[in-house]
């Protein structure tokens, strides 16, 4: 590739991704399904704008390597062993079933078992690049079924090395090479020279580095570190994808580890980016034309076995049954590692061309299907939501108020309208919460508040109000702007995170609003005033003056909020300003101190 | 035990009831319930209340007067712990007599409590409205303590500090 077809190429590349992904966004398709879109439009069978399509795909694999050690840092050691039992037991359970159930199939189609064998294994592993990046625009890695498809997926990276070793065994090519031991030494030795060289000589060295103050030098440093890490990995006959998950954990307790974070994310997002888009450009619409049918065959045979395998396994890895559709969907396509092992499959004689090229589309597509399944998934689960509100209307039991974020703020206010028996209805996305407060007897939801089809499925169509008690101060935003949209009657009270928060409630039209910690330090300040020698209901005016003047300046603020500049030098105006008129206040009592009024 | 219920949103920038109440502070068998320290959200406990004050055989209510009423505090305090039921109507028969002591404050001098004065009316046209409170819960109502003009004027104070602390010591030797 010479320098002007690199610059070409970024040029199609980024084009493409500018035009596709915005759009596939604006259309709530996911930013997946417009990498796609854009590699197909580029790639040979489209418009055929870029002829390297392999060594695209090749160099954005790279993407998913970055991924895997941004996930790395956000896991320390010891969470990891934590999660030992799901990744271990629940990935094996996974694999195991997905693959016999895949092997079963396509020997039923007329595969040797030898064949079907490896292509089970390969097509079990699902794409860490999709599921992650899919789970992440929705906010689920945090939730148990986030974890047990991250745990599935970190054993799939695992799992990859040995059935890469195994799928030689199965076919009647023997290759040369080092034999099984050797190849099972290295790899040890490997990790645990990532293992070493992460605990001892990685601290030390960006320690040196970070002092030189040189930024770019440290995202260059980053990037190195990553690079050689999965090189080295590769070298070993490793997954360079597990090898930079280890060498992230690694760092995780590190003091870099946000500036690694802040370093890498770009680059992950671009090359998973360019990642999507080869995949997008590899489908061959060529064998689309040909067989049809075959291969649609093939792709719907992958996506119903395995999404049904799945669906099966999914209570046992710790998946509710009501997401364990979601689950499937996750999951259900092929990875990038299939093509890996397809190839290694038919060279080694287990896999005939004709079979290699017609699955290679299956895998394709089926990563294609992801998103898609979801939205699927999301529209049925809506719809199922929306039939379940109609018959809580049928039953009389309309909802009064709805309560967004269950922690201990919007808990508090809850109880004292759960104790005026306000009928309440509460929506919070952290399961655990929501399961100890079922156990209580709440009516409360799982799920973002910021859903429309969930609103509606909590009443806000019918509520009186919207208790807004969320800590994510972009979800409370947003969820304010969605019921203002959606639901013009619906009345707002809301909780602000700080200063600027209560401005853009304020700004939206949202008069009743809290900051959340003001009233709490406005009550510690009068027990300090007290303690102090201050009488109790003097402290209480005091502080009832302060509240008064400061909201006072906030409402200045209002109209210029959005200018930072101005902003911050009315804030700090306004603030001594404050103070020089509570002094007024006192001073002026002090002096009628002992007046006729209160003699 | 007497119950000093004491209503005073700036104690300590008094002169007149923070001299009054001094006097009698220390007396044994005095408890002080300082209504503007307890309850500056004005969020006063009601049940706490009557309780101190079944344990109680005279009730003062210790006040400054100012726009002819008790401050907004103590005002409240009859509204919420005075309940029908309790201290009044059917079944109110929880303060029916004990004693009740009004200790009461103006800024004005005696002069302006004149019909010719700033007020048109002698001090005891003001009475009635706290009186009628009393004796309608059953309270045995005593002759009240008035401090008029007191604060500016040391030797007055000093002489209605003393006439309050020798009332509550008699009541103490013939009740308690």
């Amino acid at each position: 590739m010479n320098e002007g077809s690199l610059l070409h190429d970024a040029i199609v590349y980024l084009a493409a991704a500018v035009v596709c992904v915005p759009l596939a966004a604006r259309l709530g398709l996911g930013s997946v399904i417009g990498y796609l879109a854009a590699g197909a439009v580029i790639g040979p069978w489209g418009l055929g704008l870029v002829e390297h399509a392999e060594s695209a795909m090749h160099f954005a694999e790279f993407g998913v390597v970055l991924m895997l050690f941004l996930i790395g840092l956000e896991l320390d050691p010891k969470r990891l062993i934590q999660m030992r039992g799901p990744v271990f037991a629940g990935g094996g359970l996974q694999m195991a079933t997905c693959a016999a159930v895949l092997a079963a199939g396509l020997m039923g189609a007329g595969l040797s078992w030898q064949g079907a064998v490896a292509a089970g294994l390969a097509i079990a592993m699902s794409s860490t690049a999709i599921a992650i990046q899919t789970m992440t625009e929705r906010n689920l890695l945090p939730t148990p079924l986030g974890r047990a498809s991250f745990a599935n997926l970190l054993f799939q990276d695992i799992a990859a090395i040995a059935v890469l070793a195994l799928v030689p065994l199965l076919g009647t090519a023997r290759p040369g090479g080092q034999p099984a031991w050797m190849q099972a030494l290295t790899g040890v030795g490997a990790i645990a020279g990532v293992v070493l060289v992460g605990r001892f000589v990685l601290p030390p060295v960006m320690r040196l580095i970070a002092r030189s103050e040189v930024r770019e030098i440290f995202t260059a440093f980053a990037l190195l570190l990553v690079i050689v890490i999965a090189e080295a990995m590769h070298l070993a006959g490793l997954s360079m994808g597990l090898g930079a998950f280890l060498a992230g954990v690694l760092l995780a307790s590190s003091e870099y580890r946000h500036a690694l974070e802040a370093d890498i994310a770009p680059f992950k997002g671009l090359l998973l980016g360019l990642f999507f888009i080869a995949v997008g450009m590899s489908v061959d619409f060529g064998l689309a034309a040909d067989q049809p049918g075959r291969l649609a065959l093939m792709l719907g045979g992958l996506l119903v076995l395995k999404g049904a395998a799945l669906a099966l396994i999914a209570p046992a890895v710790g998946v509710e049954k009501r997401e364990r559709w979601l689950f499937a969907g996750l999951l259900a396509q092929g990875g990038e590692f299939a093509f890996v092992v397809f190839a290694a499959a038919r060279a080694a004689d287990a896999l005939p061309a004709e079979w290699d090229a017609l699955l290679t589309g299956a895998v394709a597509l089926s990563m294609a299907t992801t998103p898609l399944l979801i939205l699927a998934h999301d529209r049925l689960t809506a719809r199922r939501a929306r039939e379940q509100r109609e018959a809580d209307a049928i039953d009389g039991e309309g909802t009064e108020v709805i309560v967004a974020g269950f922690g201990r703020y919007g808990q508090i206010v809850t109880r004292l309208l759960l104790a005026h028996d306000v009928r309440v209805t509460v929506l919070d996305h952290s399961p655990e919460q929501i399961d100890l407060l079922r156990k209580f007897g709440y009516q409360v939801f799982y799920g973002d508040a910021t859903r429309l089809d969930l609103l509606e499925a909590a009443g806000a169509r019918k509520a009186k109000l919207l208790v807004v008690a969320i800590d994510d101060v972009a979800d409370s935003l947003a969820l304010v702007d969605l019921a203002r949209a959606e639901f013009p009657v619906l009345r707002i009270v809301a909780r602000a995170r700080n200063v600027r928060h209560w401005l853009e409630l304020q700004d939206r039209g949202v008069t009743a609003v809290e900051r959340e910690t003001f009233e709490s330090s406005l009550r510690t300040g009068r027990s300090a005033l007290e303690a102090l020698g201050m009488d109790p209901y003097e402290a209480r005016e005091f502080a009832d003056a302060f509240r008064r003047r400061n909201l006072g300046v906030l409402r200045g603020l209002l109209p210029h909020f959005r200018d930072e500049a101005k902003t911050v030098a009315l804030a700090k105006s306004g603030r001594q300003e404050l103070e020089e008129n509570l002094r007024r206040d006192r001073e002026a009592r002090r002096s009628e101190g002992g007046a006729d009024g209160w003699h | 035990m007497i119950l000093v219920v004491y209503a005073h949103p700036h104690h300590s920038r008094s002169i007149a009831q923070r001299a009054l109440l001094d006097a009698v502070r220390d007396l044994p068998g005095v408890e002080i319930d300082a209504l503007y320290d307890r309850y500056p959200d004005f969020d006063i406990d009601v049940e706490v209340e009557q309780a101190r004050l079944a344990r109680a055989s005279l009730v003062v209510w210790q006040h400054p007067v100012y726009w002819y009423a008790p401050p907004a505090l103590l005002k409240l305090w009859f509204e919420v712990v005075l309940t029908r039921g309790w201290a009044y109507g059917e079944g109110g028969t929880a303060l029916r007599g004990k004693g009740c002591l009004w200790v009461a404050s103006a800024g004005s001098p005696a002069a302006d409590y004149t019909a010719e004065g700033l007020h048109g009316h002698g001090f005891d046209a003001f009475t009635p409205a706290v009186e009628r409170t009393a004796r309608l819960c059953g309270l045995d109502w005593q002759p009240p303590i008035v401090a008029l003009g007191a604060h500016r004027d040391s030797a007055g104070l000093a002489e209605r500090a003393a006439a309050y602390r020798t009332t509550l010591e008699a009541w103490t030797r013939t009740h308690e």
